[in-house]
């Protein structure tokens, strides 16, 4: 069992969350020219790493607010968790 | 090589058993092969295999971090089917269906591979809408599939809970009878021992640890044997192509994730068939020694821990008490995990890279297993070739940019969503 740290709400089970998904990607900003390469690059390609991981998370049965958690995908340790609109 | 045969067995009956050839032999890497396969999994035992035998390359080796056997072909749960609707999977799949009922006799090693047939059960009016298209579309493409109703599905699998206020009572199911299991470390053994006795090279316990690429084409690898030169080069990693293509410089639409199973004490023989539930995501066989083989969804985040967590194994089991009550009753006997390399349109991907004499083969999600002669067959082709069969055709790498996604249950890129 998981344990969050929500930046919110304080140390919950992974119960109450939610996965998003590879926090590092970004959208490709609108009105600008978007190459089919940086679509592809968003949409579908993923580093995935073996090591530390930043992700997103939504704590969808506690504040609904979604979070960043940086993780470490070999061994499971936490080692700090955002809220959505910080940087790591 | 030794031919395993009752004569064979009585002979080394006489001789207690103890001169009985290895199956395959530890050889140390020579510095050069026509082609190097990286993982010696069932898919890459297959692809030296096919090598061998279809297109008569042998000097081939096979690099294998870990041993024969010890990965996923070790981790799953032996399903085999091809109840595909799309046509790509659907033919690829049924192809592979014809390698499953002459392997035992084409690797002269017993797989035993038990055609039992596998029934999703569907649990509303619009779920047997579904079925019977899914159905249909297999029969057009020459995959057996028979539409069962609830008596039906009664008929065979009694002790299903078919009381009459459950959450998702059950509709009916669609079912292929053609469908099966195999003995899983029978196939890597079996595929093994042929590759080695046709001159492939089977080195255990050395990690591929960096690649020599040079004007746009691959010249070899560095191991933690020593570097070893290769024209054509393999990759069969599964759960581990997201950290091998990092040492090339590619970005792969491959998320890994980690995936569980679980058998239960060994019981009398109860269920013929593999069962799924339409639910939720639960799968369940009983095994030749009588253990209940189940498995279902993903952890749900990114992974390569090769071990579970009990939140996903609850759920899981939860599923399967409401479709088997009686799975209540038993204890479990073992639970592990697997790293799964999940691609983004649910499909996998057997084609060329960028790089001149670079092959890729990933993205099995939860169906590797049932693919391995089917992979094995059509990545051989794809290397001997330099170009993919019409049966891979469309699991290339491009499809995702070129928008020729095979997203066979319309999941969209949440690799973890089940």
């Amino acid at each position: 069992m998981l344990h969050i740290k929500c930046p919110h709400c304080g140390l919950r089970s992974q119960n109450e969350f939610s996965y998003g998904g590879d926090a590092a990607v970004k959208r490709p900003e609108l009105n600008k020219e978007v190459s089919d390469q940086d679509w592809d690059n968003f949409v579908y390609l993923r580093k995935s790493p073996a090591g530390k991981h930043l992700e997103l998370w939504q704590h969808i049965s506690g504040c609904r607010q979604w979070i960043k958690v940086e993780r470490d995908t070999l061994t499971h340790e936490i080692f700090k968790t955002l809220k959505a609109s910080e940087e790591a | 090589m030794q031919k395993y045969s009752v004569f064979s067995l009585i002979k080394n009956a006489f001789k207690d058993h103890k001169k009985w050839e290895v199956a395959w032999k530890d050889p140390t890497p020579k510095s050069e092969y026509d082609v190097i396969i990286i993982g010696g999994g069932g898919h890459g035992l297959a692809t030296a295999y096919y090598l061998a035998k279809e297109h008569n390359i042998t000097k081939v080796a096979i690099i294998e971090k870990g041993w024969i056997g010890g990965g996923n072909v070790g981790r799953n749960t032996t399903i085999i089917r091809s109840n595909y609707m799309h046509d790509e999977n659907g033919l690829f799949s049924e192809f592979g269906m014809d390698l499953w009922r002459n392997m035992s006799q084409d690797l002269n090693f017993n797989v035993m591979f038990s055609p039992r047939g596998i029934i999703n059960l569907a649990h509303s009016d619009a779920q047997m809408n579904v079925y019977s298209r899914r159905g249909n579309s297999m029969r057009l493409n020459g995959i057996d599939a028979v539409l069962l109703n609830r008596e039906e599905v009664r008929k065979i699998i009694p002790m299903a809970d078919f009381s009459e206020n459950v959450r998702f009572p059950i509709f009916g199911g669609l079912m292929q009878p053609s469908a099966g299991t195999a003995r899983h470390d029978a196939v890597a053994w079996g595929y093994a021992r042929q590759a080695d006795s046709m001159g492939v090279d089977i080195i255990q316990n050395c990690e591929v640890t960096g690649f020599d690429v040079s004007n746009g084409k691959i010249l070899g690898i560095r191991t933690s044997k020593g570097a070893i030169k290769a024209k054509k080069i393999g990759l069969c990693v599964a759960g581990s192509t997201n950290i091998l293509a990092e040492k090339l410089n590619m970005t792969l639409p491959i998320e890994t994730h980690l995936l569980q199973a679980c058998v239960s004490e060994p019981i009398k023989p109860i269920l013929d068939n593999v069962v799924t539930f339409g639910a939720g995501h639960f799968y369940c066989s009983q095994s030749d020694k009588g253990e209940m083989v189940m498995g279902g969804d993903l952890d749900g985040y990114n992974s390569y821990a090769q071990r579970g967590n009990l939140p996903t194994l609850q759920h899981v089991l939860t599923e399967g008490i409401a479709m088997f009550p009686f799975l209540s009753k038993l204890k479990m006997l073992r639970t592990w995990g697997g790293i799964m390399d999940m691609s983004m349109d649910g499909s996998p991907i057997i084609d060329k890279t960028h790089i001149d004499g670079l092959y890729l083969n990933c993205g099995w999600c939860y169906g590797g297993f049932k693919a391995t002669p089917a992979s094995g067959w059509t990545f051989a082709h794809t290397i001997a070739q330099d170009r993919p069969h019409e049966l891979n055709a469309g699991y290339s790498l491009n499809r995702f940019s070129t928008g020729h996604l095979i997203d066979e249950k319309g999941l969209g890129t949440k690799t973890w969503i089940s």
